[in-house]
This record gives structure tokens, sequence and C-alpha cells, in this order.
């Protein structure tokens, strides 16, 4: 994982690289309606894949680097600065902003396999794996509703939690990090489809309402 | 659509899992004294059995594990729930026979 994470020039390669929903931008901004819902894609983010059991000591030392890890299915740990959220009883995914990465001068990655250390268990940066979209606005929630069968009211789904379904039935992760506003985690190469479907159910959100 | 309820996340839409065939078939103690008969009934027959059935079901795009469920094969009504290498649970059996509301 050294190679990957520290590689020979890394502007070059930083200015080379296309996220997977990138040919999509123009398209997010002029489908988003103002004040009513908005569409966009934030690239690159740090991510990585913890499997670790939460009791054992190796667990105990990647929570003291994540900040905790979560217990159970929806909650979260952390921070703004490195969440990890719950995949699984013993699968977790930190998601970190893209200057957390050791290959732009971060340490997550580096800190987490030290924290493992031989310890059963892994820690996989899994950063190219997942693009995340972020949806927001008043009508945030009635997009999501029209391709994923969870309970998304707010008395059922509160701010900071985050669950593995299915959304236009594709998997990704949906993550409610405001009253109005989603973060989704599609593999990337489902991001195409998954930003045209959240297009398409925002279109309706442009005219005005027919009473 | 079947609710099933995952026992680590709730209740998910059935599309959320997968199904994974017959409950608390055992691997043979000793393959290697099994005729090729034995072996190819240990590997491909399964019960079709009609009424309350032990299967094993993965919540794929959830949290990934593997549980057993019990199951009314005519009602789809799901009687049990329970986790990798318990036995099956005695559940009453008459009640399988009565579809009531979670049916297909």
């Amino acid at each position: 994982m050294a190679e990957t994470a520290t590689p020979a020039n890394p502007e070059t390669l930083r200015a080379a690289r296309r996220s997977p929903a990138s040919h999509l931008a123009p398209t997010f901004e002029s489908g988003s309606v103002a004040g009513t819902v908005a569409l966009k894609e934030i690239p690159f983010q740090t991510m990585v894949g913890i499997r670790v059991d939460r009791d054992s000591d190796a667990g105990a030392r990647l929570a003291s680097v994540t900040g905790g890890l979560p217990a159970a299915c929806g909650e979260i740990s952390g921070d703004e600065r490195a969440t990890t959220l719950w995949l699984g009883p013993e699968e977790f995914l930190v998601v970190a902003p893209e200057s957390a990465h050791d290959s732009l001068g971060g340490d997550l990655v580096r800190a987490l396999v030290e924290a493992l250390g031989d310890d059963p268990g892994q820690v996989v940066d899994l950063s190219a794996n997942r693009t995340t979209f972020e949806l927001s606005g008043v009508r945030a929630r009635d997009v999501l509703e029209k391709g994923c069968s969870l309970d998304l009211h707010p008395r059922a789904f509160r701010t900071g939690t985050a669950l593995a379904t299915e959304i236009g039935n594709i998997p990704a992760m949906l993550f409610k990090t405001g009253e109005d506003s989603f973060r989704i985690f599609p593999r990337a190469s489902f991001a195409d489809f998954l930003g045209r479907w959240l297009l398409d159910g925002m279109r309706e959100y442009a005219s005005p309402e027919v009473p | 659509m079947l609710l099933i309820s995952c026992p680590n996340c709730g209740p998910r839409d059935e599309t959320e899992f997968h199904y994974g065939g017959q409950a608390h078939v055992a691997y043979p103690e000793n393959p290697d004294a099994l005729t090729d008969r034995q072996w190819a009934e240990y590997l491909f027959y399964r019960d079709n059995t009609k009424g309350a059935f032990a299967e094993r079901w993965v919540h794929s795009t959830g949290c990934r594990q593997w549980f057993n469920m019990l199951r009314d094969t005519v009602s789809y009504d799901i009687q049990a729930i329970y986790k990798m290498g318990e036995p099956r649970p005695d559940v009453n059996t008459s009640a399988a026979t009565t579809p009531e509301g979670a049916t297909k």
C-alpha cells in the first residue's frame, strides 16, 4: 500500500485524475434548483475501509485514531476531519477530506495501518472505490424517496445517521449530514447512473407545483 | 416484496438480501468415506418443504452478514430469524398455515 500512497510526482498524478462524475458537473449545476434542491459531487474524498473486532486491543487502538468506532447500524463517530461510518458489526468506513490522504501530505492511512499493527483485521485505502454526492435543499428528501425504500422521515432518520442501502436499485451508503442535506456514497462505476437518476428525480421541482 | 428484519440493521426490503438455500446442512464428518451418490446428495439434494422451512439469507447491500430464517413456503410468513450456528427454533407451525398480513 505504501507504493500507491506515495507516488513519484503527486502533482502530475493529481492533475491527471478525473472523478467518476466529473463529466456530469455542468449537468448537476444546471439541474439544481436554487433554494429547492441542489446536487454536486465532492470528489476524491479519502476513504479507508477497516475490518476489526471492536472489542479487541487492535479495535481500541484504531478507535483512538478515528475518534471511536460506531457500535450499531446507523451510528457514526469522529468529526469532520475523519468520520467513521458503520458498515457491519466488524466493518467500518472512515471518510475524510482529500487532504487527509497520505499522497497529499496527510497521514490518515499510515496512522490506521500502524494502529492495526500485526493484529487480525485489515485497513485498506478505498479512496477510489466510492465517490461522494451531496444532495441538499428542502426537496432533497423527496428526491431520495423516489429511489430509496428506507423511512427517511426526520423522526426515523436523524441527522448524523448513515445507512447502507439501495438508492435507485444500486447499493450505496446514505449519510444524513444536516436537516436537509444528505451525502451519498455510490461505488465509482455507479456514479454516472446514480447522478442521472437523481437529476431525473430533481426535474419536477424546477417547474411550478401543480395544485 | 418481503420485509425482512436483519438482525443487525432492522427491517429492510427483500431486494437488499440474497438467498443462501437450506440451512442446517452439515458438512459430512468424513467426506472421503462417502460414496459418489452420498456426496452428490450432500452437494445437490435439498428439501422441498411445503410449510415452515429453515433457510440462510445474507444482507448483501447492508451489513453483509449471514443469518438464518424460518419462513413458511406457502404463506411467505417469516416465523423466526436467528443467528448462524443456532439450532432451529421451535415455532408453532399451526400459525404457518394462516397467512396474516406479511404475505407475498
